[in-house]
């Protein structure tokens, strides 16, 4: 019986070689190996001009990933980003045509800054809708974001009658211009967008290692029981994930239809498989409980740049499509190698 | 022990159909069973006596293949065999009632007692001939159970009759009954004595598990008894009485320590009438009272089902009450969640460590810190140095042998497991601990080191209330001992009561 104890240490201490080290920093080398093989397949990708492009890309994956990371730490999973990116871009777009106000006869043409606050609430009160249903009334978080999923779609298709609003740019003339600021711009020559998503990055990481509610987060994702009875708000972290996932989703759909300078209610479609695959890659684990910002952040790098190096080098979409799932099939069998032991233990 | 009563190393085929020879089983550092000798006679009842933790269950999983032991060998009909799984145990005529009912609630009696060996019939399923078998079965069981509804329909007892008639019909030779009597009535309890007298006439034989101990006494022709995964004591029907059975379970130098010499203070805890419904309509917990005064330590005894984990999850904020009260020094508690209990000093220790007290994706200190994160945060963030203080002082003073606050809660022994859960919940500085059954699964040692806890706890001016389900328990911190039975305390004793007068009132020795 001690030979059995005997045995297992020190395969626990081998864990700690190469091996270990490549299996927690796979993300990373997986990134570090797609802009290697790249950048000696295609002169035209390892510049910085590209490099930003690509980042722009990005960065509506990466916000979108963030939210998903938020809700799958939970131990929940969020089907409705992509619908509620197209709704929200709708909603921005609508309000950019103005809003005519029947009953007093007159339209309004709200300025950006209200627009996108306005957007971003939407996509909120979404989210928090997920997370009521999945709270409060128990609904598997799969079928209770399936459902938000189609309404909101079908919410945005409503009222655009299918199809796509495509003048964003407003007028000076009345006051709202500066809508694709979010797409177009540069700070320091870095994409608006690459910088919105690295505030949320580093928001989203301050919150999960050092506030209270990441830990709270963290832990009702671990176990729910035991963190409710440690005094944990369990329904209150569970809305909260919920609410900011939408209301992610609603930044990401003000930078999409800013970058497109349209907005149409068939955007954003297969989003939130996009999303979950990032936070998948990352390293998270889809039972709650494990993964952090930086591998979300890899993880959405990760298959922004295979895809964007695969359209330099001229390989068709289909194989992209291939790629794409293959590398996502790769790191879930990844992740049930680093976890699936060591913690079955006790 | 004389010497007579120590099993042979070659059994008589004759005599010993199935036997265990110097079996062990460890999981990881916990070792459930010490190298086990167990001998099942041909057409007898052999009962396994010993208390929770003792390693019973175990040495019937292995018995019947459902696991595999570490080290030794089963002797079935005097040839060494290997059981790879259950199935293979149960196509040489081993079967097994677990004491957790393995029923699909959806399906139906029939569909049930065939799951996994359907009677095939030129068409598919043979459902008629499936349904003439129960049929036939349950008129020898004397139960009323249609085979055709849906076992969810039943009583727990009744289904605890479709467990047993599952094993019946595969025509075991030998049947292990691990604790078959905990869910049914008195007169249920006849009907499945009767069969066992039958069966036993036929040449099947019995393994019993049961810690309605008189109630074994009238049913077994053998009895081995288990203490600590060691077996103490064997012997046949005609030499052994009810105290020999409890002397050689509990042990007599069986040191947990004594109530501690500490100054009661007023009424820290007051339960007032309070009654928890079940969803089928009595009451898990009926109209019961209780006051704990602070550093006073109170133990709650009864048996599975007497309401004791129903009453502290009530107390702690999990479940709600139909009625009563809870007051908290002075003040009522009920309409508060559970983190303004704790807040207020009313925290659980909860009975299922791994299911409702460790979260194992977090590090031991990060368990250690969950409940009093307010503690040590800062405004908006946490303070890093703060927790390391907290998770350091928490690792001390509840001695968690472990390399730091940031290893894995996985690679602690299940004793240490259970001090970091008692440790998160000391972190939060309670006026009032509850802990529901908190030796349950660690070994002796380190159910010394969490009553010594407890017991310096107390002695600062600390309210204690645990449950136990073992007797040994109760006779050592508690200054004061409650016993539970059908959601009621049936008795109430201090400090110097013997294990046969709890027993005794918490229904467990009284013959059904």
């Amino acid at each position: 019986m001690s030979a059995n104890t005997a045995q297992a240490a020190p395969s626990r201490g081998r864990d700690f070689s190469i091996g270990r080290f490549l299996l927690e920093g796979r993300a990373f080398f997986a990134l570090i190996a797609i802009i290697a093989v790249f950048s000696f397949l295609s002169p035209n990708y390892f510049t910085l001009s590209n490099f930003l492009i690509m980042s722009s890309q990005v960065a509506i994956y990466g916000i979108l990933s963030i939210g998903m990371l938020l809700v799958i730490l939970n131990g929940g999973i969020d089907l409705s980003v992509g619908s509620i990116l197209a709704l929200c871009g709708v909603v921005a777009g609508a309000m950019m045509q103005g809003v005519e106000i029947s009953a007093a006869g007159v339209i309004l043409y709200p300025p950006v800054w209200a627009v996108v606050v306005l957007t971003v609430t939407v996509g909120a009160l979404v989210g928090a809708l997920n997370g009521v249903l999945v709270a409060f009334f128990k609904v598997p978080p799969f079928v209770a974001t399936l459902g938000v999923m189609y309404v909101a779609r079908g919410v945005a298709l409503l009222m655009t009658n299918g199809l796509t609003y495509n003048n964003l740019r407003g007028s000076a003339a009345l006051g709202n211009t500066g809508f694709n600021w979010l797409g177009f711009n540069r700070l320091w020559g870095v994409p608006i967008s690459v910088i919105v998503l690295a505030t949320i990055a580093v928001l989203a990481g301050l919150m999960l290692s050092r506030s209270a509610f990441g830990r709270w987060l963290y832990a009702s994702g671990g176990n729910e029981r035991a963190a409710e009875l440690s005094g944990v708000q369990v329904r209150r972290v569970k809305i909260t994930v919920y609410t900011l996932s939408g209301a992610l989703a609603a930044i990401a759909g003000l930078v999409l239809s800013s970058q497109l300078t349209s907005a149409g209610p068939t955007a954003g479609t297969t989003y939130e498989l996009t999303a979950i695959a990032a936070v998948v890659i990352g390293g998270a684990a889809l039972t709650g409980g494990r993964g952090t910002v930086r591998g979300t952040m890899l993880g959405a790098f990760v298959i922004g740049f295979l895809s964007a190096g695969l359209v330099i080098i001229g390989v068709s979409s289909y194989w992209q499509t291939v790629f794409t799932g293959a590398v996502i099939v790769f790191a879930v069998l990844m992740n049930s190698l680093q976890y699936g032991r060591g913690t079955r233990r006790g | 022990m004389s010497a007579a009563s120590i099993p042979d190393a070659r059994p008589d085929a004759r005599e010993i159909v199935l036997a265990a020879r110097n079996v062990a089983k460890s999981y990881g550092s916990v070792h459930a069973l010490k190298g086990v000798n167990f001998d099942i006679h041909r057409g007898q009842v052999t009962t396994l006596f010993g208390e929770n933790g003792a390693g019973k269950s175990t040495l019937m999983k292995i018995l019947s293949g459902v696991i595999q032991p570490s080290t030794g060998e089963i002797i079935l009909d005097g040839q060494p065999v290997v059981f790879n799984n259950a199935n293979e145990a149960r196509d040489r005529g081993i079967s097994i009632i677990h004491q957790e009912l393995s029923l699909a609630p959806n399906m139906s009696v029939r569909d049930n007692i065939f799951m996994g060996r359907e009677i095939i019939g030129p068409t598919g399923v043979d459902f008629a001939e499936e349904e003439r078998q129960v049929r036939r079965l349950m008129e020898e069981l004397e139960e009323d159970i249609d085979p055709l509804t849906p076992v969810e329909d039943l009583r727990l007892g009744q289904q605890q009759i479709v467990e047993i008639a599952r094993a019946l019909s595969v025509d075991s030779r030998i049947l292990i009954m691990d604790e078959p009597t905990s869910a049914l009535s008195a007169s249920e309890v006849e009907v499945l004595f009767k069969v066992i007298r039958d069966l036993t006439a036929k040449g099947v034989s019995i393994v019993y598990i049961s810690h309605h101990l008189e109630e074994a006494l009238t049913i077994t022709d053998h009895a081995v008894v288990l203490r600590d995964g060691n077996m103490t004591a064997y012997a046949p029907r005609a030499e052994i009485d009810l105290e020999w059975i409890v002397r050689n379970m509990v042990g007599d130098n069986y040191d947990l320590g004594a109530p501690p010499a500490s100054r009661f203070g007023e009424v820290a805890l007051s339960i007032r009438n309070l009654s928890v419904p079940d969803p089928a309509g009595f009451n898990l917990v009926d109209q019961l009272s209780l006051d704990v005064r602070a550093g006073e330590i109170v133990c709650i005894y009864g048996l599975m089902g007497a309401g004791r984990t129903e009453l502290l999850e009530t107390c702690a904020g999990r479940l709600r009450a139909s009625g009563g009260e809870i007051v908290l020094e002075g003040r009522e508690i009920s309409h508060l969640s559970i983190a303004e209990r704790i807040a207020r000093g009313l925290a659980l220790v909860p009975e299922d460590r791994q299911r409702d007290g460790l979260v194992q994706t977090m590090t031991v200190g990060e368990n250690l810190s969950l409940a009093s994160i307010g503690r040590f945060t800062r405004g908006l963030f946490t303070s890093r140095s703060a927790e390391k203080k907290l998770v350091g002082d928490s690792i001390r003073e509840v001695t968690v042998k472990t390399s730091g606050g940031h290893a894995a809660i996985g690679s602690l022994s299940g004793g240490n497991q259970q001090k970091v859960v008692i440790g998160k919940i000391l972190a939060t500085k309670p006026r009032v601990i509850m802990l529901d059954e908190p030796s349950r699964g660690i070994d002796i040692g380190a159910k010394a080191e969490v009553f010594r806890l407890l017991a310096r706890g107390a002695e600062q001016g600390l309210a204690v209330v645990y449950s136990t389900s073992e007797v040994s328990e109760c006779l050592s911190i508690a200054h004061r001992i409650i016993v539970m039975h059908k959601g009621r305390i049936s008795a109430e004793f201090d400090s110097t009561v013997t294990k046969e007068m709890i027993m005794a009132a918490s229904g467990e020795s009284v013959a059904a």
